[in-house]
């Protein structure tokens, strides 16, 4: 077996730099890669792109490296949890293309999956379109969107092997498996680490061609962003 | 008029047997608190799960396991998980039977604005643009004016559109309408509301055919 593990999150983060673009997995704050993302804020990369569902909350996830104007563009589908965002945002100091959460989706499998483009009717007829070639098909219209072009994909999985194999937890899969092989490096952090072969692999997410470097992160928070009960 | 709930109490109606549903924040998520427990249905969350049950006991809440609200849920017995893009292949692909959402705005025509207001809220639109883009059967769930009594239901819509010629059904704590030849087809009433309120709060075309039943609970 091929080992991807790297010993920490600063050899897993080694060659980041300043002006590239991201991928990010999560959805809210559930399964989002806590330890890159302390790491980016102490290597404080700047100018950097991510792409990422949303963006955190004022003092934790991605929100880190928005306080310390780390980021000159956000790619997401919601954005709406967080104030510091929202001035950066409409005061114009951060970029912001906002997309469908599936077109969001679905241009990290093609770029996962070599395909350059695809078409999907989300967003026609709306600013989504706007200067975007679009197509009839089956009597409906749809949008051409691309794949994305990223030089890093970090992503949080529960369980990984030693050879990059991957299972994810709850809704804390969600984008984290479409981001692995989508960027030119994937760097999976997982809560436990074990040796190849002990992983069933028939239980296996995603295999761990896609993954490059693999660590066991540290000090999970997982924090809840709406924590909701129901009475007895 | 309805309540909040009275709104999601009126639309589970509309939800029947083998129906996968996806429901949106607000009132839509209430929506399941009334579904009737003698039909088969299965709730989708966008973020990765079929198979949703109702919000955890305190102390049993997992921050591995939300909706697309962000809040804490449990999965129902037969649940099973999904990554984004399989997510999206249920809604897109038409696998989905019933899309339920709210709105800022609906026109006449089936168009909705829920995603933006220019220069003073910006959230995004999440998975509402995939979900109206593709869902054969959208139902809106919405006051029927905003705070100011303005008319929500509209010949055209301001706000910058989420999804066009796609909304079906809408209940409002009015009334429910239907979308029919690029006019609003009133179907039921509230209880204790008179179609000429309806008509006052409505400023897209009504179509108004004999007497207009209300609302059974």
């Amino acid at each position: 077996m091929i080992n991807k593990t790297v010993v920490n999150v600063q050899q897993a983060c080694k060659g980041v730099q300043d002006g590239m673009t991201f991928m990010l997995g999560g959805f809210g704050l559930c399964g989002i890669p806590e330890n890159a993302i302390a790491e980016l804020v102490r290597l404080d990369v700047k100018k950097v792109t991510c792409i990422s569902n949303n963006a955190g909350v004022d003092d934790f996830g991605l929100g880190l490296l928005l306080q310390k104007r780390q980021i000159k563009k956000m790619i997401s589908s919601y954005v709406g949890e967080n104030a510091e965002f929202e001035r950066q945002m409409l005061s114009g100091e951060l970029d912001v293309e906002l997309i469908p959460q599936g077109t969001l989706a679905q241009r990290c499998l093609a770029a996962q999956s070599g395909v350059p483009a695809f078409y999907t009717p989300a967003g026609y007829g709306t600013e989504v379109g706007e200067g975007k070639e679009s197509r009839e098909f089956n009597g409906k219209m749809h949008l051409l969107e691309h794949a994305f072009n990223a030089q890093f994909s970090f992503v949080k999985a529960w369980k990984g092997d030693t050879a990059g194999n991957l299972i994810f937890k709850g809704t804390a899969r969600n984008f984290n498996p479409n981001m692995c092989g989508a960027a030119k490096i994937t760097v999976a952090e997982v809560e436990q680490l074990v040796p190849a072969g002990e992983l069933d692999p028939n239980q296996i997410h995603i295999p761990g061609i896609f993954v490059q470097r693999i660590f066991q992160g540290k000090q999970y928070q997982k924090r809840i962003e709406q924590r909701t009960v129901r009475q007895l | 008029m309805l309540d909040k709930n009275q709104i999601a109490q009126r639309i589970a109606q509309e939800v029947k047997e083998g129906y996968y549903v996806n429901l949106g924040i607000g009132i839509p998520t209430l929506v399941a608190n009334f579904v009737r427990d003698d039909i088969q249905v299965e709730f989708q969350s966008e973020n990765g799960i079929l198979g949703m049950g109702p919000f955890p006991f305190e102390g049993e809440e997992d921050a591995d396991l939300i909706n697309a609200g962000k809040q804490t849920i449990t999965a129902l017995k037969g649940a099973s998980y999904f990554d984004s893009a399989t997510s999206f292949s249920m809604i897109r692909g038409q696998h989905v039977d019933l899309t339920i959402l709210g709105a800022m705005e609906v026109s006449q025509n089936g168009d909705i604005a829920n995603w933006k207001i220019p220069g003073k809220m910006v959230k995004g639109m999440g998975g509402a643009m995939d979900l109206v883009a593709s869902a054969e059967n959208i139902i809106v769930a919405m006051m029927h004016t905003n705070r100011a009594g303005q008319s929500k239901l509209l010949k055209q819509c301001s706000l910058p559109l989420t999804g066009v010629n796609c909304v079906k059904k809408i209940v409002s704590n009015l009334a429910v309408l239907e979308v029919v030849d690029g006019k609003f087809k009133l179907l039921e009433r509230a209880p204790g509301v008179s179609v000429s309120q309806i008509q006052e709060a409505t400023l897209g075309e009504l179509i108004i055919e004999g007497e207009i039943p209300q609302m059974k609970f």
